[in-house]
């Protein structure tokens, strides 16, 4: 004999399979008459008194709901053969494939009366354009105003670069392993557990600094030096450091998590507000 | 020229003008765009310049925004309709190499209308492909079907469904269409 929990199973799937097959009916416009409808209306009546977790009713009623699609199908269709229009399409087919390229257009052309239109220049139109031609400046004088001013060229210095942020004072994983340094540093002052919570260690005095920050945080993250803990329920995100980097990969699907760092949520974290 | 007929005579001038030559896109009018050009009297000019056009083998032909025709049209429905200049007969196969079709062309978009028309508006690109390809070469077919979505014959939405469009709706008798193509099949047999 089958369990409760067997038996829901395979509830879920027929009706899984129900949902699929109408669903590919409506949108490959397939015949709606290949569904039994009466057939698949018992399944979902069947498993009916099985359900009793939220998921399950929606499914079932999910079920109903494409099933009621199809009938609406299959209404339509019945309209649609009774109307004049109506052509069995593999009968049209098959007459197609018969017909030499000729009949096809000799019959074409009783039913097709193809619109006519003109492009033709008139004497309006020129005398229009010959009036805009003469208002117009030349090209010289209208891009007099787009022109930059001239800059001299001249050699930039390291430091120059780095003060406008082209370059870095030291090199990117120089500039890692110290970050790691801090972060480990921190959890041993303020962490607990060997973690810390993202915004204690990520929010700096500015905006620009914690934005910085988050960006240097999330390499520590991709290259092994820190681990996330995520906590869905309570809203908190925590940084572990790693004693070593972890260089190894993993079987575990590897997944990217997005964090927003907007200046909304910096001002709450000065404020206290945010974890 | 009595001073009702003069009104009409300039009006229905104005009518050829804008219905005549392309102002959009689209060829054709819309029914409020007339309206503001020749008042709200504009059905009454565009049906004498019907009658006119009649020696000429022309139409004033007009498509509701509805996919069906519509009987008795409200205000609303005429403001919304296109109204086009179409052929009021039919073309010989030679006159449609003067309008720039190739026979090849014109046969395939004859077999998808009528295989949409057939599958009740809506048929999947794939098999209208592979119908073409019985007798159109592979490599023509893609290119024909992106051709006649271009000119506005067909219509295709996300999941390559092929759909008609505004361009069938106004010049090709569909009913007409799928009729004579059953009876040139009787001659065949």
């Amino acid at each position: 004999m089958q369990s409760k929990r067997e038996r829901e199973r395979i509830g879920r799937e027929k009706l899984q399979r129900i949902i699929e097959t109408c669903k590919s009916i409506s949108g490959r416009s397939l015949d709606p008459f290949l569904v039994d409808v009466k057939e698949n209306i018992s399944i979902a009546k069947e498993y009916l008194p099985e359900w009793e977790i939220p998921e399950d009713l929606c499914l079932d009623a999910e079920t109903i709901h494409q099933i009621a699609s199809v009938i609406k199908l299959q209404s339509e269709w019945v309209r649609h053969r009774s109307t004049s229009l109506y052509t069995d399409p593999f009968l049209l087919q098959e007459k197609l494939a018969r017909l030499p390229k000729e009949q096809v257009i000799e019959t074409f052309l009783k039913a097709w009366h193809p619109t006519i239109e003109l492009e033709q220049i008139s004497l309006h139109s020129l005398a229009e354009a010959v009036r805009y031609w003469e208002g117009l400046l030349p090209l010289k004088e209208r891009w007099k105003e787009f022109s930059s001013a001239e800059t001299e060229r001249g050699l930039a210095t390291r430091e120059e670069l780095v003060q406008q942020r082209i370059l870095r004072e030291k090199a990117f994983s120089e500039e890692l392993d110290i970050f790691w340094q801090q972060l480990k540093e921190k959890v041993k002052e303020r962490g607990a557990e060997g973690k810390i919570q993202y915004w204690d260690f990520v929010g700096a005095e500015t905006y620009e600094e914690t934005v910085d920050r988050a960006f240097m945080t999330s390499f520590l993250i991709t290259y092994g030096y820190a681990t996330l803990e995520i906590h869905p329920l309570e809203e908190e995100i925590f940084i572990k450091p790693h004693e070593k980097p972890e260089t190894k990969i993993s079987n575990k699907q590897l997944i990217s998590i997005p964090i927003a760092v907007a200046v909304e949520d910096w001002a709450r974290w000065k404020r206290g507000e945010l974890k | 020229m009595s001073k009702r007929k003069a009104y009409y005579a300039s009006k229905i001038k104005r009518a050829t003008h804008m219905l005549f030559y392309k102002r959009h896109k689209k060829p054709g009018v819309k029914g409020w765009e007339l309206r503001k050009a020749l008042g709200s009297d504009y059905s009454k000019v565009l049906k004498i310049l019907d009658d006119y056009l009649k020696g000429m083998d022309l139409q004033v032909k007009t498509v509701f925004e509805e996919e069906k025709q519509v009987e008795k049209p409200s205000l609303e429905q005429l403001d919304r309709a296109r109204f086009c200049i179409t052929l009021r007969g039919d073309l010989t196969p030679k006159e449609t190499k003067m309008i720039g079709w190739r026979i090849d062309d014109l046969a395939g978009l004859a077999i998808a209308i009528s295989h949409i028309i057939s599958k009740r508006g809506k048929a999947p690109r794939k098999e209208v492909e592979e119908l073409l390809r019985d007798k159109l070469p592979g490599w023509k077919v893609g290119i024909n079907i992106d051709r006649y979505i271009r000119y506005g014959y067909l219509t295709q939405d996300e999941s390559e469904q092929l759909y008609l469009d505004w361009r069938t709706r106004v010049e090709v008798d569909q009913k007409a269409l799928v009729d004579l193509l059953l009876r040139s099949e009787n001659k065949v047999q």
